[in-house]
């Protein structure tokens, strides 16, 4: 083993770290919203809307992300309409095109996931949220949001886990992230399986950081479910 | 050139060469389902096995081949297996470069990925058989490799097919990814249209629906796989 080598790959590696983590932190939380819109949107009362999200869903989830960034990378510059409008500064960076198309793709498969949760929120619990009066944002942000929030979230890591990795493509839009540079590496030095080593290092570590939060998350937001429910204030202690 | 004549079949149409490139894509991800299949079912036995080591060895392997981003896996496997293909030649005393055919480097890198995650489908279905039908099997005296035969491998295919439905899926989306090695398929056939008639956006969406073509028809396929795969079975939850 060549440790200085080791050594000074891991150094340029890491220094493309920031790019991977903001590609990350930017299209997953403009993914997020997305989803959140286009699941409102799919399980709505709205015939249009839901075949809208339908549709979106579909295209999103059964194209390559690859070809969505290039169409979006490559296609929108065609026309002129874009190319003179005000959108066109941020649109012609490739960072922007990247987060774009990572942020719609995940949506897609983020609304799916979200939906998933919602179905799993048992009906009772919403007729008894509706008999007791509550309605519309209130039933929402007590009852529908968090039980489906925590239904959905071991899926959602694993979609975010994907994201990680998907942002790897952005370096085929010339955006220099830890992939594209392993890549330049690997070509300039033909050690393959050094260069390799350091990048995969990262990408486990980054994944492994991900899947711990997320598996305190769900430890915490299922705190009620481990602890024996308390007895009534004024409740009788029973005598087995 | 109007758009009729370029998309057509004539003399400047792409839509031969898209078509063959669809079929090249669908060649692609079909070698890989086979190498992930046998890796899978390698690598779930491992995870199953008694041995702790075995264990730690299958763990690894899905955890890095989950974990790490796909291009960076192709890009490993073509350039590390250029480099191992050039020193087996060099030992067999031919001098020069010699590549890894890039058809050969894609099907295994995408083999290699996709056999990670049906090791996990086939672990979840052998855990889904039922145990009193593994200790009655053994009860009447059942040797090992018959009981394999008889009751673990039928069960087991008739579990896993959903799953494999989904890492399908994920593969052929993958199989995008292997344009970079230069292999003609769909993304790169679609790339090289596009710049030749500098029509991106045009061909861009072009080889977004087949690709959307593609995983409608294969989601058909496997719905059909399962319904007959179930024919057996009384009617149960979530079945297609």
């Amino acid at each position: 083993m060549d440790f200085p080598f080791l050594l000074q790959t891991m150094k340029t590696l890491l220094a493309a770290l920031p790019m991977t983590l903001a590609l990350f932190l930017l299209s997953v939380s403009c993914g997020l919203v997305l989803a959140l819109l286009i699941v409102w949107m799919r399980v709505g009362g709205n015939a249009v809307a839901r075949n809208f999200a339908k549709g979106y869903i579909f295209v999103f989830r059964g194209s390559p992300l690859l070809i969505q960034m290039f169409l979006i990378f490559y296609g929108l510059g065609q026309f002129g309409f874009i190319r003179y409008s005000f959108l066109w500064p941020a649109l012609r960076e490739p960072f922007v095109c990247a987060v774009l198309a990572l942020a719609l793709c995940t949506a897609g498969y983020t609304a799916e996931i979200f939906r998933g949760g919602l179905r799993a929120v048992s009906p009772r619990e919403i007729e008894a949220a509706r008999a007791i009066g509550m309605s519309g944002g209130l039933l929402v942000r007590r009852i529908l949001a968090p039980i489906a929030f925590r239904h959905a979230l071991p899926a959602y890591s694993t979609e975010v886990v994907m994201m990680v990795k998907s942002t790897a493509l952005a370096s085929l839009v010339t955006v220099w992230e830890v992939t594209g540079v392993a890549q330049r590496l690997i070509s300039q030095t033909y050690r393959t399986m050094e260069v390799f080593l350091c990048a995969a290092l990262i990408y486990l570590v980054l994944n492994f950081i991900i899947l711990q939060a997320f598996a305190a998350l769900e430890r915490r937001l299922s705190r009620h479910r481990d602890t024996a429910p308390r007895p009534l204030p004024n409740a009788k202690p029973q005598i087995a | 050139m109007t758009f009729i004549e370029m998309l057509g079949f004539g003399q400047k149409g792409w839509a031969g060469l898209l078509l063959g490139a669809a079929l090249l894509t669908i060649c692609v991800t079909a070698t890989a389902l086979v190498i992930g299949a046998c890796l899978g079912a390698v690598v779930a036995s491992a995870k199953l096995s008694g041995s702790r080591s075995l264990r730690l060895i299958g763990h690894v392997y899905t955890t890095v081949f989950r974990g790490v981003p796909e291009l960076l896996i192709i890009y490993v496997i073509y350039f590390g297996g250029s480099a191992a293909v050039t020193a087996v030649g060099s030992f067999l005393g031919y001098t020069g470069f010699l590549g890894l055919p890039s058809f050969v480097a894609g099907a295994l890198a995408v083999g290699m990925i996709s056999g990670a995650y049906q090791a996990e489908v086939y672990r979840g279905a052998f855990l889904a058989i039922s145990r009193g039908e593994l200790e009655a099997a053994q009860a009447i005296g059942m040797a090992k490799g018959l009981r394999f035969r008889r009751i673990i491998m039928p069960q087991v295919v008739r579990l896993a097919i959903p799953g494999i439905g989904n890492v399908w899926q994920l593969s052929l989306k993958d199989s995008a990814l292997v344009s970079v090695t230069g292999l003609a398929e769909l993304m790169r056939t679609t790339q090289i249209a596009a710049g030749s008639t500098r029509q991106y956006f045009l061909f861009f969406i072009i080889g977004g629906c087949l690709y959307l073509v593609l995983t409608s028809l294969s989601d058909r396929v496997f719905q059909r796989a399962e319904r007959r795969a179930n024919r057996s079975m009384p009617a149960s939850m979530g079945q297609a």
